[in-house]
């Protein structure tokens, strides 16, 4: 993938035909891309060959006469002569299919790969017509559970080992295997080593044959009752493109699409699976309004004149917006705008008080997926344990590192699966990053944050490898991420030259962010004060001109009896801040709750409306992953009863505050973020239909991103927002600059000021036009934008030091938790683990408890009790337990604005 | 060596019972080799080698010194692994030489060391093979301690560590690149080649030589005497002397070293020095040349030398140099099936056709001799073994990974063309073959015998 090398092709020859092929590509792949299709099993584009199928076997002459070899194995050579169709290549192709066949059980009409099935699919193009065994054949029981999520059918199986490699070289998690030899190989688990591994459904869908199936898709449908879409998975922000399948308005599967810059066809099975939470029965599919102590159905125009009335009489200072991250780009635009441009609050922010400041995310130099990975960098993770939180990009990490010698230094206060790759994991203190990163960057040599002079300066060394990358999220929910700030500003101002790729883990965030849904800042990566006028400009009478508190602020306002309409939009404090007090008492104190969701959650029962949100598969849009990546959702199905999507929703709210948001489909909304988010000049409708962007589109499109390939710079423009589009990451040569030009070109729409664009969009320099000729709802006069909102950092404070009674509270996620896709998902909420407190060994003598005892931690917030498990992965004086994991919430111990949380643990 | 008069090389210590001991092995000439080799430069060693144009006696049969230089230049660290997993039926001379003298063995890899510049050895022992493990980790403690292995071998800058590696019990792990592959920890399956060339990229993915246990053992004799003077014994491409296994129904089954090249089968298999003849007086039916593999040799070949080149022009080979006789008592369907059998437990499963391909085969050869043969399934006996080695030709051809696969046709392909009458028996009547058979030792009359 990254052949720098002088281009060159090599020519060989396929059937009598003259190809060109890039040097070192497989005949396989190079006949392929030729239109030459060679049958194959074992061959995966993702996972190293191993030519064990034989059924992609061609006859090859490299000079020295044709032999028989196989095509996954074997790399071009100028002047080879490959026979695909020869007597020979299709005897012995016949003859490897019919062995495939002679011990499979041929129950297609009751297997769920039948139809979709390529055994299935190149017995019917290659293979013999009848079966010449009359031996008996291999028998198994069938099928077997091998995890709670994938079923295995030895007896279909034909062994091509991509499952097992799948699971060994990809994925880390070596739990299934061959096991005994020879013609009674079989894939299988150890005894009590279930497949327990969050990927094993990708296993599910490269299974050539029907030998592994998922449980929740077995047997519901037939390929051919399935209608698809392709979308982008919003389950967490790494942004997997996927397939969505369904039938008969039902989504049933998801799988997993080949994107180069994201997931590589991979999907985790949180996202694989959590399709049913998209049908769960729980779903809401109308409003709700409060009727004293119970909330009863009512019709829309009720519920949204009652949610109208409470926001037209509250004063605008006392109205605040919670949540954003489960919505559409459009969806967070069109409640920005309503919230900052209608009613003019700036109280208002998609993060949970477990993210980073808006700024930190939006305003450092940004990394993409690929640029982290690229061969030889090194990447500093601080940062949540990706693979609980952030999965593929941790199968994308994981490569970079077993393939292609990345190092990866991890700041962390517990280990991680990440530890297992890292070349150095330094456990610090938990806060305590700020002053481990400033000892890094003075080279180690001197204790911090807990850790030895030693480890910090080898991690310092370390960072002087290669180019650096530094992956930035919440480690711990149980501090306030001050430390994490302070670092990612230290490391900005001695090395402004390193990149940051988010970590922030929920759906849209990044989106949200984008959009405005955060205090202090407007669409489009501006800040109020850079903006305001802009937006003001543009039609956003009432954007408010000071800075706005942000999730823990408005929660404590609220509790404090100074909100008087809280708005939580997908939104649910009470299961998902870090401070469970705080977030009760505020939803007491707030005046009038209205909440938008899918479902009614915790936070939602407590609302005065409840108004039914349409959710994944059911509205068109486009979402924003943790690189800035651009790439659309799509509907597949209509939503449960009247639910409507939340662009909706807020355009009715605004029509009964007396407003027009102007805003009437999705493509509408995007194509006014186009015209006036600074960071989105140039994303046309067009563009994100065009098979340019067919891997998403970073955003701002300038020069101002990556370094493209040396070859693909063209260096025509200077650097201002509205240049020109230059995006030139992808490897297919084509510049999105170029691409958005055609598609101007042809997107000739009935806009007059459209037509004058359209003249010069035969040049490269189509984009240009788009500042001074805006859609037409908002036409901001301006002929430059707002500037795009940096980081620079802040007053950082140390956390203080712990006293010697009490043990520092480490607070991480887990992949399945309580949160609502989970637990609406039935396959996946049995997977939630018990909690428990993890302590150091030698912290349980020091604190005279047993391993397995029940122990009291008590904050100052409060007390909640959880067996105690010795575990050496925490640093001694740290005490580390799952957040949103079972009960009792470890919510009840968190104090948000605390900058760490010191608990005392006792024997119960 | 009644026949050639030849002195023997390596089997100098089969009479002794303390052959296996340092103390006898220095008081015969022991480590000698060794002193002679650290005197020259290890291009001289390696020179030393291919003069005596020492052929490997694993089976294939390449020539040692040629195999060495295939090591790419400045890739280091390089290292050498020997093959001690014989496990070939019919073939027991490496065990013999681990059990008898370890300490020539260990010799000969520290020669081959220096030659090849590694500085560690694995030595892979097959794991029935009890008796020789517990010898060759005797010999290898003595040797660490009388200073012949480890750091500053004899005062000089060479330095080598051997290690002893135990195997688990697949026939597959004789295959070379299967052996690293289980010497790495993996299970015993064969690398593909390309691009796995275990002198490219071999154990660990370094450059690795991979050597047979006897032909190690030849280095000290030839360090000791010189290359030319190996050379003087044997004819055309193949020199000195090699052990041979001969078993089945003669009357002295036996592991004899012989002059290599000139001795003929019927030396071998007659002489009273050697096998000593058929057993009962019984005429011979067919003999396998050279290990299960091996297609089968009749009457006519008799007078072949035990010359690689010769026997491979008739369509046969030498292999591994298990010779084994089957006298006229022996029905030829239920041998081929007992030899199928073997190939088709042994598969490793790896690759389709000879996972699956072996396995149909021994299913029908088992049907067959339970009497439930059909006549085509003869015709079908072939078309399968032509879907594993295509054109079922010698060499083989194959469309499996390794050839172990083509293995498994060779018994079948010999005893059908050779003895149709009895699959007539068995199935009442012999299909049209629907494939074509192209190896040269698969003949149906002695008349058409090739290459003698």
């Amino acid at each position: 993938m990254s052949d720098t090398q002088a281009p060159e092709t090599v020519v060989l020859t396929v059937n009598g035909k003259q190809i060109e092929a890039k040097p070192g590509e497989l005949v396989i792949d190079a006949a392929e891309r030729n239109g030459t299709y060679i049958p194959r099993f074992c061959y995966h584009p993702r996972m190293e060959p191993v030519g064990m199928c034989r059924m992609c076997i061609v006859e090859i002459d490299t000079g020295r006469g044709p032999a028989l070899q196989p095509a996954c194995m074997i790399p071009v050579a100028p002047d080879m002569v490959v026979d695909t169709e020869s007597e020979v290549t299709k005897k012995a192709q016949d003859g490897v299919l019919e062995f495939l066949l002679i011990n499979h059980p041929l129950d297609c009409p009751v297997c769920d790969k039948g139809g979709e099935c390529p055994l299935q699919d190149q017995t019917m193009s290659y293979g013999p017509g009848e079966s010449r065994m009359v031996e008996e054949k291999r028998h198994y029981a069938k099928p077997i559970p091998i995890s709670d999520l994938v079923a295995l059918d030895r007896e279909r199986c034909i062994l091509c080992d991509r499952c097992t490699r799948f699971a060994k070289d990809v994925a880390g998690d070596t739990l299934i295997h061959f096991q005994d030899r020879g013609n009674q190989t079989q894939v299988n688990t150890f005894p009590d080593h279930p497949f327990a591994s969050y990927f094993s459904g990708n296993t599910v869908q490269i299974c050539p044959v029907g030998a592994l199936t998922a449980s929740p898709y077995r047997f519901k449908a037939r390929p051919w009752d399935l209608d698809q879409v392709e979308s982008t998975c919003t389950t967490c922000s790494v942004g997997c493109r996927t397939l969505v399948q369904s039938s008969r308005n039902e989504v049933l599967r998801y799988q997993g699409v080949d994107v180069d810059p994201v997931n590589w066809g991979w999907l985790c099975d949180k996202g694989r699976f959590d399709f049913q939470a998209v049908n769960s029965e729980d779903r809401l599919g109308a409003p709700l309004v409060r009727n004293g102590a119970s909330l009863a159905p009512a019709g829309w125009g009720p519920a949204l004149t009652k949610a109208a009335a409470a926001l037209r009489e509250a004063d605008p200072d006392r109205i605040a917006v919670l949540g954003g991250a489960r919505l559409t780009n459009e969806s967070a635009y069109a409640w920005a705008k309503l919230a900052k441009g209608v009613i003019g609050t700036d109280h208002v922010d998609a993060q949970l008080g477990d993210g980073l400041p808006a700024e930190v995310v939006l305003g450092l130099p940004r990394a993409t997926i690929d640029q982290a990975c690229a061969p030889g960098g090194t990447v500093l993770l601080l940062g949540p344990d990706l693979k609980e939180e952030l999965p593929v990009l941790f199968l994308r990490l994981r490569h970079a590192v077993t393939h292609d010698k990345v190092a990866v230094v991890e700041l962390a206060p517990r280990r991680s699966a990440v530890s297992d790759l890292a070349t150095t994991t330094l456990l610090h203190r938990p806060g305590a990053e700020g002053e481990v990163v400033a000892a890094l960057l003075a080279g180690g040599g001197r204790e911090a944050g807990g850790i030895e002079p030693d480890a910090l300066a080898a991690a310092a060394a370390l960072l002087e490898r290669g180019p650096v990358t530094v992956v930035l999220g919440r480690s711990n929910l149980a501090d306030t991420g001050a430390g994490v700030v302070a670092a990612a500003a230290a490391i900005h101002e001695a090395h402004p030259e390193v990149r940051f790729l988010s970590a922030l883990r929920r759906g849209n965030v990044h989106g949200a962010l984008d959009m405005g849904l955060a205090p202090g800042l407007l669409p489009g990566r501006t800040t109020l004060d850079d903006g305001g006028q802009w937006f003001r400009d543009a039609g956003w009478a009432n954007v408010p001109r000071t800075r706005g508190l942000d999730a823990s602020g408005i929660l404590a306002a609220a509790a404090g009896g100074k909100v008087d309409v809280l708005v939580l939009v997908g939104a649910d404090p009470l299961a998902d801040f870090p401070d469970t007090g705080l977030a009760t008492r505020a939803l007491a104190g707030a005046r009038t709750v209205i909440a938008v969701d899918l479902f009614l959650t915790p936070s939602a029962q407590q609302a005065d409306v409840v108004l039914a949100a349409a959710g994944y598969a059911e509205v068109d849009g486009t979402t924003t992953n943790l690189e800035g990546r651009v790439s659309t959702v799509t509907r597949k199905i209509t939503p449960p009863g009247t639910a409507r999507a939340d662009w909706m929703i807020a355009a009715e709210l605004a029509r009964l505050l007396g407003a027009d948001l102007g805003l009437a489909s999705a493509e509408e909304i995007l194509a006014e973020i186009e015209a006036t988010a600074p960071s989105h000049a140039g994303l046309t409708p067009e563009l994100l239909r065009s098979h340019a962007a067919r891997d998403g589109v970073l955003v701002p499109l300038s020069v101002d991103e990556p370094a493209p390939a040396p070859e693909e710079v063209s260096s025509t423009e200077g650097a201002a927002p509205s240049g020109p589009a230059q995006e030139g990451e992808s490897d297919s040569g084509v510049t999105e600059g170029a691409a958005e030009a055609a598609v101007a070109a042809e997107a000739a729409d009935d806009s007059g000021d459209r037509q004058a664009a359209e003249a010069d969009a035969t040049t490269a320099q189509a984009a240009d036009a788009v500042g001074d000729a805006p859609e037409e709802p908002a036409a901001p006069t301006a002929p430059t934008r707002p500037v795009l909102v940096t980081f620079s950092g802040g007053a950082s404070t140390a956390a203080p030091a712990p006293d010697a009674y009490s043990l520092r509270l480490v607070a991480t996620r887990k992949l399945y938790d309580l949160g609502t896709a989970v637990q609406h998902s039935p396959s996946l909420a049995g997977l939630v683990t018990e909690n428990a407190v993890h302590l150091h060994p030698h912290d349980f003598d020091r604190l005279g408890i047993d391993a397995g005892a029940t122990v009291t931690l008590t904050a100052a917030a409060g007390s909640i009790q959880l067996p105690a498990v010795p575990d050496a992965h925490v640093p001694r004086g740290s005490a580390a337990v799952l957040a949103f994991q079972g009960s009792p919430a470890v919510g009840q111990l968190i104090s948000a604005g605390t900058a760490v949380t010191d608990v005392r643990v006792e024997r119960s | 060596m009644a026949v050639t008069d030849a002195a023997p090389i390596i089997t100098t210590r089969f009479g002794h019972d303390d052959g296996h001991t340092i103390e006898r092995y220095l008081a015969t000439g022991g480590y000698e080799g060794l002193k002679a080799a650290l005197a020259k430069s290890p291009t001289a060693v390696g020179e030393e080698v291919k003069a005596a144009s020492l052929l490997g006696r694993g089976g294939a049969g390449f020539p040692a010194g040629t195999k060495w230089g295939f090591c790419p230049p400045g890739v280091w660290p390089r290292y050498l692994v020997v093959n001690g997993d014989e496990s070939e039926p019919g073939t027991y001379k490496d065990r013999l030489l681990m059990e008898r003298d370890p300490h020539q063995l260990i010799e000969g890899v520290l020669i081959a060391c220096y030659a090849i510049g590694a500085a560690q050895a694995f030595l892979y022992v097959r794991g029935e093979m009890a008796l020789a493990q517990e010898r060759i980790a005797q010999a290898l403690n003595d040797a660490y301690a009388a200073g012949y292995i480890g750091k500053g071998i004899l005062g000089s800058d060479f330095s080598v560590d051997v290690v002893l590696h135990w195997g688990a019990g697949a026939y597959i792990v004789g295959e070379e690149t299967a052996l690293i592959e289980s010497l790495e920890g993996n299970r015993g399956m064969p690398r593909l080649k390309p691009p796995y060339f275990p002198a490219a990229k071999g154990l660990y993915m370094q450059p690795t030589v991979v050597n047979n246990v006897e032909t190690l053992s030849n280095l000290p004799w030839i360090m000791n005497n010189g290359g030319t003077r190996f050379a003087e014994l044997g004819a055309e491409t193949s020199r000195g002397t090699r052990m041979f296994a001969v078993s089945g129904h003669v009357k002295n089954p036996g592991v004899y070293e012989v002059e290599f090249g000139v001795t003929t089968f019927r030396d071998l298999i007659f002489a009273p020095v050697y096998g000593g003849g058929m057993r009962d007086g019984n005429s011979l039916k067919a003999f396998i040349p050279g290990g299960a593999s091996a297609p089968w040799f009749y009457e006519e070949h008799l007078d072949l030398p035990l010359e690689a080149g010769a026997v491979g022009k008739a369509g046969s080979m030498l292999g591994s140099g298990a010779i084994v006789v089957m006298d006229d008592t022996t029905d030829a369907v239920k041998a081929a099936w007992r030899v199928v059998r073997f190939f088709a437990r042994e598969s490793c499963g790896k690759c389709t056709p000879c996972r699956e391909g072996t396995t149909w085969l021994e299913k029908i050869m088992r049907r067959i001799v339970d009497g439930q043969g059909r006549p085509e399934d003869v015709g079908l006996l072939l078309d399968v073994c032509d879907n594993i080695s295509p054109g079922i030709a010698w060499p083989p051809k194959q469309t499996t990974i390794c050839p172990l696969g083509p293995s498994a046709v060779s018994p079948i392909a010999s005893a059908i063309v050779r003895f149709q009458d009895e699959f007539i028996a068995y199935c009442g009547g012999t299909a049209e073959s629907p494939v074509a058979i192209n190896g040269k030792a698969y003949i149906a009359k002695p008349s058409e015998v090739a290459g003698v």
